[in-house]
């Protein structure tokens, strides 16, 4: 039996675990790009903004800085560690365990007790990780020990509906993220002058790197990385688990266990159909943006499926810890 | 570890007397006794840690910013011997029978009251009596189905210092304690025979599965509490996770017209058949008492009443947690079972009646005053400590409202070792063993052990500076190898 509130905190958890794991490792994906790109090539870090959507909320909290390292500095802080950035890594890490704070009996004591581990060691060493000499161990411990979360939950969670929406909401972040992450740097990649296109493959595979692509799209492609190649891998390969039609094939098995899950079914299907259909080779150098628009527009469709079937509670106030 | 430091200012001690560990702990003692001052206070850091990784946590309302602080534990145990504990624990059942047969009366006949033995004035100005609530049967006669009734020791005796039958908290901590107690001194547990804790969930679960109005059938429980911004959240949702059931809010619940409580959840409405509530009477039930609570669910005591659902404590059971009723118990244990109490409740003046307030106010400076039904250690003059103000204060408010006051002579209650400032130095503590009432009774083999963390100080409140031990019931007989 899941309480309604409850489906909806679990969701959430799920979410804001994979969006603290998947921005650290955009983050540090970032960072070792930038040791390999010459100074001039120009890519910014302000992609990372774009990505994590939080571009206005940094503007009006950080005054533009002329030099790179502080500008680069102020943006990680943003990303990692202050809390007034909603998806910072530090304020998802809070979310995900105040949402499982008021859902405590769910949930192993081993797995409260690592996140709660995480949660305090992150927010407590949060000043290394802006400075590049800290930043990507601080980053490393934290995607350590975010997937060591996954693995006590599917160790000792039972995989009931509980477990369900908790997967839920990581295969919903992850479609996200991926979509993300193709638009903003597929589309700075078009944009890039001719600085840049010489190492248009180091970017396509910094693409892939930053959603833990890179090995499996070599076992499974093996040819050398280019653009229509990663596009087709993270948007259409099966198996892999951050690629679309992955996550979508995910959410859609687990909502057949599930009651009412007729709407939600429907919209994966529409969304799985124009995955299916993505002309790659052509996307990966025209249009990408508008493709991957109607895509994330399925997936708040999606979105909003669950919170109507699953969700919604006739309520009059209440505190609703649960937000995007 | 040397006691001649230790000052006990002839106060009794729970370990030591005299200089030396009384002979009946001996085991406990020889243990620390191995032990030096560095050593305790490294394992009371690793208590701490654990503390802090296991996200234990109490709130509290005065501080506005802080949701969650760290559970304030003490790692020394307080020690009570096996056979001491057996007398207490029947003088306890023998309590809560009678609170339980008092209450009830009180919702039917009020039989005590036309029989003179409790004062009908009394009753009828008790805050926490429901008229709503008479009439009702509740499954197998209980009301108080969960009791925290706290003990202090006065001059080497237990006494009861009052019956918390309302939502009493603490429970939780005491097992949190026994935990990481297990963690920082595990080699005791091998060498002393320390009474086990772990059953008070699964007597939870049983008795509150024996308020199930569908017997057939495996009931539904749930635990509704106000939600995270309580500062006993931490109990509710660990107590629904150890027994395994629904930690739920009033959002969740529903009841619907065939008078039925009902449980929002992904697959539609499921049945509830037991509610164990922490939430107060008056935030209960807007359909029935406060109208404007949030965390409630219109409708329960309609179901209650109807025999659909079970609530535990019940909803009125509040009229004996109050301090007048104290005063009276002794006469209550009489009329009800016919028997002497077995516990002792210190002597209390009541501030209502004429020539007993009198006498309080002559001597103030000797007494404790309490009001009648306040919780968390608040509004307590302790006439030792009072200033000038504060005379003044209790004075006028004691005549303002003398039924809401009782008095009790200053208890030097007991104090036990505790590492104060990283030495070790008596501490005041008081117990709070829990006593389930159903079809049998059940009492912890042991207790939540407060402690008042401050030098002198007998307030043992954790919203007030106390802090926790665990408490030990060991068999003496037992030597350590």
């Amino acid at each position: 039996m899941l309480l309604s509130r409850a489906a909806e905190a679990v969701y959430w958890t799920g979410r804001y675990l994979e969006r603290a794991e998947s921005t650290a490792r955009i983050i540090k994906v970032h960072t070792e790009l930038y040791l390999d790109l010459p100074r001039s090539a120009g890519l910014g870090w302000d992609p990372l903004l774009a990505i994590t959507g939080s571009a206005e909320g940094y503007e009006d909290l950080y005054p533009p800085k002329r030099d790179q390292v502080s500008h680069e500095e102020d943006i990680v802080c943003f990303l990692t560690a202050d809390s007034r950035n909603h998806s910072s890594i530090v304020a998802s890490l809070a979310a995900a365990r105040e949402n499982m704070r008021t859902t405590r009996p769910i949930f192993p004591r081993e797995l409260w007790e690592a996140l709660n581990n995480l949660f305090l060691l992150t927010s407590e060493n949060a000043e290394e990780a802006v400075p590049r000499r800290t930043r990507l161990r601080w980053l490393d411990d934290v995607l350590a020990d975010c997937q060591r979360l996954t693995g006590v939950m599917a160790g000792t969670m039972s995989h009931d509906d509980a477990y369900s929406f908790l997967r839920i909401g990581r295969h919903v972040e992850r479609a996200d993220m991926t979509t993300r992450v193709l638009d903003v740097r597929a589309g700075a990649l078009a944009e890039a002058g001719d600085d840049l296109r010489p190492y248009t493959d180091l970017t396509w595979m910094s693409v892939l790197k930053s959603l833990a692509a890179y090995q499996m799209y070599r076992r499974k492609v093996q040819s050398r990385v280019t653009g229509p190649e990663a596009l087709r891998f993270l948007l259409q390969d099966p198996q892999f688990p951050r690629s679309v039609e992955y996550c979508l094939v995910g959410i859609s098995r687990l909502l057949l266990e599930l009651p009412r899950h007729e709407a939600a079914m429907a919209t994966c299907a529409a969304a799985e159909a124009l995955v299916a259909d993505a002309k790659v080779k052509a996307l990966a150098w025209d249009g990408l943006h508008e493709y991957v628009d109607e895509l994330q527009l399925m997936l708040d469709t999606l979105h909003g499926n669950l919170s109507e079937t699953y969700f919604k509670v006739e309520a009059p106030a209440q505190v609703m810890l649960a937000t995007a | 570890m040397n006691w001649d430091d230790y000052g006990t200012n002839g106060l009794h001690d729970e370990l030591i007397a005299d200089g030396a560990p009384r002979p009946e702990l001996g085991g406990f003692a020889r243990f620390l006794r191995d032990l030096s001052v560095e050593d305790l206070q490294e394992r009371q850091r690793a208590a701490e840690l654990a503390i802090r990784a296991m996200g234990i946590t109490f709130t509290v309302y005065e501080d506005a910013t802080n949701i969650d602080r760290a559970w304030p534990f003490d790692l020394l145990p307080r020690v009570i011997t096996a056979d001491e504990w057996t007398r207490t624990s029947v003088g306890l059942e023998q309590r809560l029978r009678a609170l339980n047969l008092f209450i009830a009366d009180l919702y039917a006949d009020q039989k005590i009251v036309a029989n003179g033995t409790f004062p009908a004035d009394i009753l009828g100005e008790s805050v926490n009596f429901r008229p709503e609530c008479v009439d009702i049967q509740p499954p197998l006669g209980a009301w108080a189905h969960i009791c925290g009734t706290d003990l202090v020791r006065d001059e080497g005796t237990l006494f009861v210092l009052e019956d918390n039958l309302r939502v009493p908290s603490g429970v939780s901590y005491m097992l949190e304690n026994r935990l990481i107690t297990k963690r920082v001194f595990s080699e005791l547990f091998r060498d002393l025979d320390i009474l086990p804790i772990d059953a008070y969930p699964d007597r939870l679960y049983e008795l509150l599965a024996s308020l199930s109005p569908r017997p057939g059938i495996k009931p539904t429980i749930v635990v509704l509490t106000p939600g995270i911004f309580n500062s006993a959240y931490f109990e509710h949702s660990f107590l629904a996770q150890q027994m395994g059931v629904e930690l739920v809010e009033g959002n969740d619940l529903v009841v619907d017209s065939d008078d039925c409580v009902y449980l929002r959840t992904i697959d539609g409405l499921e049945r509830v058949d037991v509610i164990y509530r922490r939430i107060d009477d008056l935030f209960l039930d807007p359909e029935v008492f406060r109208p404007d609570s949030a965390i409630g669910c219109p409708g329960l005591i309609r179901a209650w009443r109807a025999g659909n659902v079970g609530i535990a404590n019940a909803p009125g059971a509040g009229v004996a947690d109050d301090k007048a009723v104290y005063a009276y118990l002794p006469e209550i244990i009489r009329y009800y079972l016919g028997e002497d109490p077995l516990l002792p409740n210190v002597p209390t003046y009541l501030c209502h009646d004429d020539k007993q307030r009198s006498h309080v106010l002559a001597n103030l400076s000797e007494l404790v005053v309490k009001p009648c039904n306040e919780s968390g250690g608040y509004g307590i003059f302790v006439g030792s400590q009072a200033t000038e103000a504060q005379f003044e204060q209790i004075r006028d408010r004691v005549l303002a409202d003398p039924r809401n006051y009782v008095a009790q002579p200053i208890v030097n209650i007991s104090t036990t070792p505790t590492l104060a400032q990283g030495e070790l130095a008596p501490r005041h503590v008081d117990l709070r063993p829990f006593i389930l009432s159903g079809d049998d009774q059940y009492v912890t083999q042991g207790g939540l052990t407060r402690v008042a963390l401050r030098e002198g100080s007998l307030v043992v409140n954790s919203s007030q500076g106390g802090g926790s031990k665990d408490t030990w019931i060991i068999d003496p007989s037992v030597v350590p190898r």
